[in-house]
């Protein structure tokens, strides 16, 4: 997202002069996420919702439930979709239409990361096997574009998922028919993702859109609440050395963690 | 549409409807301007329930190519629905209803602006339905009015919106979602409040001359309120609260 102009020349050997000396362009330390800020039940028309702000990259993301006919070879499941889409006014290069080969991607990370982890147990939302079961669907409205939409998404997607209430149906005359009552929705895991960005040998935790302009690789690794590696996704024209990648696997636990606990608290 | 069976009380003996307002009353509007950082101009509403976004870029280069006027520049509007604003999951793909009420606010919005001195060029707005609680377009295109005027946009006047409708025999103010699905007829009508003129107008269901007369009377009169609150928007951001009135 961006043209090449002078400005962003000399944006580039900045970032990159100050790589050197270890430091960031917006005064953040090499693995330090920018600032998390979760609001919750921000859609109250949807099961469940959030509002998040990573950095100025800002996402609602919101969670509807609703009965569907299951995935033929997974009868006994209930489905999970989780979509992304950056509107139009979040950024002045982003254009309607069908989604770039770029928003595709970062939907399937964000759903492969929830989805992997196995965040909402499945097998607890069947109505009648192989015949209904219900459908969980997070869709992310990404509002404002400022880097790393991987982990907004992910991580307003995980906090909505935390607040949705399922509610109640059951099968009557073959239809599934929706009755009193609702539940919590059955939540195994947290995931967390973290995104870093490779800049000249550097590893960068959390890249904003200047730093993202100007990366050469990327890779986005999902952790569970254990500490385990459920996803990830490497992106970018460059590649990571085995080293490379061992220390963000490490990063990725270590500051998943602190993640998982801001999430928590915004979910509460 | 002539109004469907229901056990809701629409409007009960004392003029109070099922929300608990006059029939005179408009919901809760609240607007902020300035909400995106990445747009040229912006406004967030809330109307009611409904929840929505506009962003405003340009004006700036139109691509396609072949759109762009010599003459003068373009005005072009989409309006969108977040699967997650209704009770049953939206398809995120743009409905035919979306596109034509694009196509509606575009020309709401166009008589307001002066974009001949911009030719060549776009003026892009973007409106996105977090929550929809009927009277959306309104709500969408009251939103879209601050954040173009919030773009420094040149202007003739505000679009400010609102509508009317007929629920129980009584003309009202404002229909909401419940009033609208049980109600008799919806009217929402788009004005500019200096210029006297309206730029929207559509309506579902039947009205007599004198109840259609009334309708457009109340609808104007929401207009105008929902102007001041346009408003005091831009005043707020320009200005800071407390700063001119």
């Amino acid at each position: 997202m961006g043209h090449t102009s002078v400005l962003d020349d000399l944006k580039k050997s900045r970032i990159l002069e100050l790589l050197e000396q270890g430091k960031r362009t917006d005064g953040r330390g090499l693995e330090e996420s920018r600032p998390l800020k979760i609001e919750t039940g921000v859609i109250p028309k949807a099961n469940g919702s959030a509002r998040v702000f990573l950095g100025n990259t800002e996402v609602v993301t919101g969670v509807k439930v609703q009965p569907d006919r299951p995935f033929p070879d997974m009868g006994e499941k209930g489905i999970f979709i989780c979509t992304a889409e950056i509107l139009p006014l979040a950024h002045p290069d982003v254009e309607t239409g069908p989604p770039s080969p770029e928003v595709i991607e970062l939907s399937r990370v964000v759903d492969r990361g929830i989805r992997e982890s196995g965040m909402i147990d499945l097998s607890q939302l069947v109505l009648e096997k192989d015949k209904s079961v219900i459908g969980v669907f997070a869709d992310n409205s990404i509002i404002d574009v400022d880097g790393n939409l991987f982990d907004a998404c992910s991580y307003a997607s995980t906090a909505a998922i935390l607040t949705t209430k399922i509610p109640k149906w059951e099968i009557k005359d073959d239809t599934p028919t929706k009755v009193e009552g609702e539940s919590d929705a059955p939540i195994t895991t947290i995931p967390v993702s973290i995104t870093m960005a490779k800049i000249n040998n550097h590893i960068i935790v959390d890249p904003n859109q200047d730093e993202w302009d100007v990366m050469d690789a990327r890779i986005t690794i999902t952790t569970n609440s254990d500490g385990n590696i459920c996803a990830l996704q490497k992106g970018g024209e460059s590649g990571f050395t085995y080293e490379e990648l061992i220390k963000c696997g490490e990063l990725s636990t270590k500051i998943g963690a602190q993640i998982r606990d801001i999430i928590k608290a915004g979910a509460q | 549409m002539g109004g469907r069976d229901t056990d809701v009380v629409l409007l009960d003996e004392n003029g109070i409807r099922c929300d608990g307002r006059k029939i005179n009353e408009t919901r809760k509007v609240t607007i902020k301007a300035g909400v995106l950082k990445n747009a040229d101009g912006s406004a967030y509403i809330e109307f009611g329930d409904n929840k929505i976004l506009a962003g405003v870029f340009g004006p700036r280069d139109v691509h396609p190519k072949h759109m762009a006027n010599t003459d003068t520049g373009i005005l072009r509007c989409r309006y969108h629905m977040s699967p997650f604003s209704v009770t049953e999951r939206k398809n995120p793909a743009p409905s035919r209803r979306e596109i034509e009420i694009s196509k509606v606010l575009k020309e709401a919005l166009e008589p307001a602006l002066i974009l001949d001195q911009f030719p060549r060029t776009a003026v892009d707005v973007f409106i996105e339905i977090l929550q929809a609680d009927g009277g959306s377009r309104c709500a969408a295109l009251d939103a879209a009015s601050v954040a173009l005027a919030d773009a420094g946009i040149p202007m003739r006047d505000m679009v400010c919106a609102c509508a009317a409708g007929k629920v129980a025999d009584t003309v009202v103010l404002d229909v909401n979602n419940e009033e609208d699905q049980a109600g008799q007829a919806d009217m929402p009508v788009g004005y500019m409040p200096n210029l006297d003129k309206i730029t929207l107008i559509q309506l579902d269901g039947v009205l007599t001359c004198d109840e259609y007369k009334k309708c457009v009377e109340t609808a104007i009169d929401g207009c105008k309120q929902v102007y001041e609150i346009q408003k005091k928007a831009l005043t707020d951001k320009f200005f800071g609260n407390g700063g001119a009135q």
